[in-house]
C-alpha cells in the first residue's frame, strides 16, 4: 500500500455519531413499556436496619412495586470480589468467592456506608419513582462509625463483618523485609515521609445506567449497561450471582460517557434489575444521578503511606520500605483490593534500581463507599511516593534532583530489569526522556526565573515526575498468580467477506479511546484494505467468545495485538489460496498492497476480495483448505509492558494567597510504537488532566459521622479549561518486545507523573521556607498554611 | 436569558393547574402541547421529543452536557423549565447537522481530536456555536473561559482550543 495508515494521525471514525448527537448512550435507550427504577440509599454510615416501611410509598401515584433486601435475598447471591491475594485456585469457584465480606444487592439487616442500597422503587416515570423513594421510612439503629483504615484496625474497634476479625480484609507484602531493614540500618542517609493520598472520584460526565429486560416466552434476559466488562458481567451474573443459564443472558454496551476505571465492575444494578424485570414482567431502567454517583460508584486512590528511603551520600539509593493503610470501604469491590496490593505494591520502586525494596499494605474495611482503581490506578499513588522520597533524599544529601534520578534510573543495558517487587520492565531509556523533559522546561534557567518571579510576588518552583507504569494487562497465568480470576488475553474475530468488506469483532470495550479507528488502522495496514471497508464491532456478548474489555492500558497492546495477529493468519491463508488460484508455488508469491502477487510479476495477482470470494463461494479451493476467510485469534502476552517517561512542572505560588498556578507543563512519554499519534496525544491530555485534579483540588471528604461531604460538582471541583496550561507533549519511542507491533499501553500511562511533578515543584518553590512536604490536594489554604509554618 | 421569557398570564396558568400549555419550536419544528409545569427543558427534549442528543450530566447546571440554544443563546437546559422556553426557538444538537453531514465546527473538532467519549460533545458544540456567533475570532483565553462551564473529564480542552483556532484562522 502506498500510504502508511498505521501510525498516521487520522481523525476518528467514532466522531461523526458523537458530534451529531446520534450516538446512543444507555440513558438514551427506552424499550417499549419500560418502567423506571429509583434507589433508596442509606443515610447512615453504619446502622442496624430495624425496619423499612414502604406502605406510604407503595400507595403513591405510578408506583408499580417496591423491593427491599428481604424480597430479593433468596433470588440472588452476593456480589463478587474476584481478587484473592494467595492466587486463584480455580476459575469455577464456589460463591461467595474471593475476599470475605461480599455485598448483597440490597442490604438486609445492616448498612455499612452512606449510599448503600436499601430498596428499589419501580414506577411508571422516573419522577414518580424518586418521589416514592422519598416516602419510604427506615428505622435505623446507629452503630459506631469507622472513618479510616487505621481507625478500623485499632484494637477494640467495632466489627463491620463477623467473618472479618479486626476489620482486616487482607495483609499483602512484597520483598524481603529483614534484608530491607538491615540495608536501612546500614545506610548513610535515611529519609522518612508519611503521605496521605485522599480518595478521588472519577466523576465521569455520564453517570452509571442500566436497562434490563426479560422475555417470558424465551426465558432470555437482555442487559444494556455502561460497563467496561460486558463479558465479565455476563459471567459473574449468570454463574455466580443469579444462577441463570449462560446462554440466556445477552449483555450490550452502548456508548459510554467516560469511565476512567469507574465502570469496570459488577455493581448491584445489573443483577438486581434483571431480577426486577422478571418479577414485574416489564423492561426496567435505572439512571443514576450526579448526587447518587459518589454514593453508588467506587472511589479511588485513598492510601496512607509510611515510607522510608535509604541511600548513600554519593546519591545511590539502597533501600525502600513502605507500609500502606487502605480503607476498602464497607465491602470489597469486584477487583478493587488489587489496586493497592499489586498496582501500587509492585510499582513503588518507580524508574529506579533499588537493591532492597519492601512493600506491605493493610486492607481494612471501614464505613465508606467501596474502593476501586482510577486512571493511573495504583501507579499514581506509587509514583507520588517514590518521587517525593527521591526529592527529599536529594535535599538531604544536597544533590541536584535530576542528578539523583540519573544516578539511580534503570539504564538501557539493564533490560529486562527485575525491580525486586515482582515487575520485569521490558524496555526503555529513562534518562533520555528525563533529559529531554528538563531541556523543554528550561531547567537550567530556573534560578533566574525564580528571582524574576519573586519581584511579582510569586514563588516559582520546578518539579520532576519520572515514572514507569505497568500497561498491557495482562498475561493470563501471571494474573492468576496475582489472585485475579479470569483470562486476560486479547480476542479478535476477523472476517473477510466475499465482497472484500471486513468485519472485526474485538474483545475490548471502547469508552472514548478510539479503538474503532486505531484497530481499523491495524487491519488496513496489514491487509492493504481501505479503512472504509472495515467495520469494528464490540460491546455485545452475542456471537463473541468470552473477552475482557478495556482497562489497565490494555486495549491497543493486547486486544489490538490480537487484531494484528488475526490479520497475519488471514494473510497466511490468503497466500496459500492465492498461490493456488495463480497456479504458483506458495514460495513464489507475496502478500502486498491487499493482493497476493507472483514475485517479479505484479500483474499476476489476486486481490484479497477475489481470494475471499473463492473461499466463501467454494469455487476453487486447494485440497486440505477449509472454506471461508475468517479467523478467531487470542493473544496472550508473555508479560506486561512498561511505558515510562518524565514530566516537569513549573509552578508559581502566590505569596499572599498560597494559590498554585502551573505555568508550564512538559511531558516526555514513551508508549512504544503508536497506531495513531493524535489519539495517543489525546489520551495523554486526558491522563494529565486527570492528574491535575487530585494534585490541586480533588479530594473526597467524609465527616466524623461518615457522611459524604463531597457529593456533586459544587463540593467536589474538577479541572476546568481555564485552570490548566497547554501541556507540551513529546514522545520517545522504545518498542516493547512483548507484541509484534512494539506498542505499549497508553490509556492511563502518563497520569502517575502529574501529582509528583506538581507537588515537587511547589515544595521547591517553598524550600527556603523550610517546607518539605504538603499532602495533595495543594489547595491555596494548605499551601498558605505550609508557608506560614501552621 | 432570552428576551422572549414567559408572560405573566402563562405564569398564572402554571400556578393553578400544575400544567402548562407549551408552544415551542425545536430545530424548526413547531410543537403545541400541554406539559407539567415543573418539567425541565432537558427532560422535555429527551423524554417527550426523544431528542436524546442533548445529554444530562448533573441536573445542577455544573457540567454543561445539556447545553442547547434558546433563541440562539446557549442555555443549560437542566436549569430552565420547558415552560420558560415557550414562544422560543430551541436548537439541539440534532438541529446542527443534517443527514450525517457535519458542519465546519464539528469537522474541525473531529480533525483536531477534540472528541473522546463524546458525552460532553453536543453541549460543547452548542456552547461554541454561541461563542462563534458573538466572537468570530476568539483568543485562547476567551475560548477556555467560554467553555469553563463544559466539563470534559476526558480532557479535550486543549484540542478544543486548537479546533476553534484552526477554524477561525481559515477563510470560510
Amino acid at each position: 500500500m502506498a500510504t502508511q495508515v498505521f501510525g498516521a494521525p487520522i481523525p476518528r471514525r467514532e466522531d461523526a455519531a458523537l458530534l451529531s448527537g446520534t450516538g446512543k448512550f444507555t440513558a438514551d435507550l427506552h424499550p417499549a413499556n419500560a418502567a423506571h427504577v429509583a434507589i433508596l440509599h442509606s443515610t447512615e454510615a453504619h446502622a442496624r436496619i430495624k425496619g423499612i416501611d414502604t406502605s406510604a410509598a407503595a400507595a403513591m401515584p405510578g408506583v408499580i412495586r417496591i423491593f427491599t433486601g428481604a424480597d430479593v435475598v433468596n433470588k440472588m447471591m452476593p456480589l463478587v470480589c474476584i481478587f484473592k491475594p494467595a492466587g486463584v485456585e480455580t476459575h469455577f469457584p464456589p460463591h461467595p468467592y474471593g475476599l470475605p465480606g461480599a455485598q448483597t444487592a440490597l442490604a438486609t439487616d445492616r448498612a455499612r456506608y452512606v449510599g448503600e442500597w436499601l430498596a428499589a422503587v419501580v414506577a411508571e416515570t422516573r419522577q414518580q419513582a424518586y418521589d416514592a423513594v422519598a416516602a419510604i421510612r427506615v428505622d435505623y439503629e446507629p452503630l459506631p462509625v469507622l472513618t479510616s483504615a487505621e481507625d478500623a484496625l485499632r484494637p477494640g474497634a467495632p466489627q463491620l463483618h463477623d467473618s472479618v476479625p479486626g476489620n482486616l480484609c487482607a495483609h499483602v507484602s512484597h520483598g524481603d523485609k529483614a534484608a530491607v531493614d538491615e540495608a536501612i540500618a546500614k545506610a548513610e542517609v535515611v529519609v522518612k515521609q508519611k503521605l496521605r493520598i485522599p480518595r478521588q472520584l472519577h466523576q465521569a460526565n455520564e453517570t452509571r445506567a442500566t436497562v434490563a429486560q426479560y422475555d417470558e416466552d424465551t426465558q432470555e434476559y437482555t442487559l444494556w449497561t455502561n460497563t467496561q466488562i460486558p463479558h465479565g458481567n455476563r459471567f459473574m451474573i449468570c454463574n455466580l450471582v443469579l444462577g441463570i443459564p449462560y446462554n440466556k443472558l445477552r449483555v450490550l454496551v452502548p456508548n459510554i460517557g467516560g469511565s476512567y476505571g469507574s465502570k469496570g465492575y459488577l455493581y448491584q444494578d445489573a443483577p438486581l434489575l434483571l431480577v426486577i424485570a422478571k418479577e414485574v414482567g416489564r423492561p426496567v431502567k435505572w439512571v443514576d444521578t450526579r448526587e447518587g454517583l459518589p454514593r453508588t460508584t467506587v472511589h479511588a486512590r485513598g492510601q496512607v503511606q509510611y515510607a522510608t528511603l535509604a541511600g548513600n551520600r554519593d546519591g545511590k539509593i539502597t533501600a525502600l520500605s513502605v507500609t500502606n493503610y487502605v480503607d476498602l470501604g464497607g465491602y470489597p469491590a469486584t477487583n478493587g483490593p488489587a489496586t493497592p496490593s499489586i498496582l501500587t505494591g509492585r510499582s513503588v520502586t518507580g524508574a529506579y534500581v533499588i537493591p532492597h525494596p519492601f512493600y506491605e499494605v493493610y486492607l481494612a474495611f471501614a464505613n465508606s463507599v467501596m474502593l476501586g482503581p482510577a486512571r493511573g490506578a495504583g501507579r499514581m499513588e506509587a509514583m507520588l511516593l517514590i518521587e517525593r522520597l527521591v526529592d527529599l533524599f536529594a535535599g538531604e544529601i544536597g544533590m541536584d534532583r535530576a542528578e539523583v534520578r540519573r544516578k539511580n534510573m534503570v539504564q538501557p543495558d539493564q533490560f529486562p530489569f527485575e525491580n525486586g517487587l515482582g515487575w520485569t520492565y521490558d524496555s526503555g531509556n529513562y534518562v533520555a526522556a528525563l533529559d529531554r523533559a528538563l531541556e523543554m522546561a528550561g531547567y537550567k534557567e530556573i534560578a533566574q526565573r525564580k528571582a524574576e518571579a519573586r519581584k511579582r510576588g510569586k514563588r516559582l518552583g520546578v518539579g520532576i515526575g519520572s515514572y514507569v507504569t505497568i500497561g498491557g494487562v495482562g498475561p493470563s497465568s501471571r494474573m492468576g498468580r496475582e489472585g485475579l480470576i479470569g483470562s486476560v488475553w486479547g480476542t479478535a474475530i476477523l472476517r473477510v467477506h466475499q465482497t472484500g468488506d471486513i468485519t472485526v469483532i474485538t474483545g475490548c470495550q471502547p469508552h472514548g479511546q478510539g479503538q474503532v479507528t486505531t484497530f481499523s488502522q491495524i487491519v488496513a495496514q496489514e491487509l492493504g484494505v481501505p479503512i472504509e471497508k472495515i467495520e469494528i464491532l464490540h460491546s455485545d456478548t452475542l456471537g463473541m467468545p468470552y473477552a475482557q474489555g478495556s482497562y489497565g492500558s490494555r486495549s491497543f497492546s493486547v486486544e489490538g495485538a490480537a487484531v494484528y495477529e488475526a490479520a497475519q493468519h488471514i494473510k497466511e491463508k490468503a497466500i496459500k489460496v492465492g498461490a493456488h488460484l495463480l497456479k504458483a508455488e506458495e514460495k513464489d508469491v507475496t502478500f502486498a498492497d491487499g493482493k497476493v502477487q507472483v514475485n517479479g510479476d505484479a500483474a499476476q495477482a489476486k486481490t484479497l476480495q477475489e481470494i475471499a470470494s473463492a473461499l466463501w463461494f467454494d469455487w476453487d479451493i486447494p485440497p486440505g483448505v477449509q472454506p471461508g476467510l475468517e479467523v478467531t485469534t487470542y493473544f496472550d502476552p508473555t508479560d506486561f509492558n512498561f511505558p515510562f517517561g518524565s514530566h516537569v512542572a513549573v509552578v508559581e505560588v502566590d505569596e499572599e494567597t498560597g494559590a498554585v498556578e502551573v505555568v508550564k507543563y512538559v511531558c516526555v512519554d514513551d508508549v512504544g510504537v503508536v497506531g495513531n499519534p493524535m489519539v495517543v496525544e489525546g489520551q495523554m491530555h486526558g491522563s494529565v488532566a486527570f492528574g491535575f485534579g487530585p494534585a490541586l483540588m480533588e479530594e473526597v471528604i467524609y465527616d466524623q459521622k461518615g457522611q459524604l461531604v463531597t457529593h456533586n460538582f459544587d463540593t467536589y471541583p474538577v479541572p476546568r479549561p481555564s485552570g490548566m496550561p497547554n501541556f507540551e507533549l513529546e514522545r520517545t519511542v522504545t518498542p516493547t518486545p512483548i507484541n509484534k507491533m512494539g506498542a505499549k499501553g497508553a490509556g492511563d500511562v502518563s497520569n502517575p507523573a502529574v501529582a509528583p511533578a506538581i507537588v515537587n515543584a511547589v515544595c521547591d518553590a517553598l524550600s527556603d521556607l523550610g517546607v518539605k512536604h504538603i499532602d495533595i490536594p495543594l489547595t491555596p489554604e494548605k499551601v498558605w498554611r505550609a508557608m506560614q509554618g501552621k | 436569558m432570552p428576551s422572549k421569557s414567559p408572560v405573566s398570564t402563562k405564569e398564572a396558568e402554571l400556578a393553578t393547574t400544575g400544567e402548562f400549555s407549551l408552544s415551542i419550536k425545536v430545530n424548526g419544528h413547531p410543537h403545541e402541547t400541554v406539559v407539567p409545569s415543573d418539567l425541565l427543558l432537558v427532560d422535555y427534549l429527551r423524554d417527550t421529543l426523544s431528542l436524546t442528543g442533548t445529554k444530562s450530566g448533573c441536573d445542577t447546571g455544573q457540567c454543561g452536557a445539556c447545553v442547547v440554544l434558546v433563541d440562539g443563546v446557549s442555555v443549560k437546559s437542566c436549569t430552565m423549565l420547558a415552560a420558560q422556553a415557550s414562544g422560543c426557538q430551541v436548537t439541539t444538537i440534532e438541529g446542527v447537522s443534517h443527514g450525517g453531514v457535519l458542519n465546519a465546527l464539528q469537522k474541525s473538532l473531529s480533525e483536531k481530536h477534540a472528541v473522546q467519549c463524546g458525552y460532553c460533545t453536543p453541549g460543547l458544540v452548542l456552547s461554541l456555536t454561541d461563542l462563534l456567533s458573538r466572537n468570530p475570532h476568539p483568543s485562547e483565553s476567551e475560548i477556555r473561559g467560554w467553555i469553563d462551564g463544559n466539563i470534559c473529564r476526558c480532557g479535550v480542552y486543549q484540542n478544543v482550543v486548537r479546533a476553534v483556532e484552526s477554524l477561525t484562522a481559515e477563510p470560510h
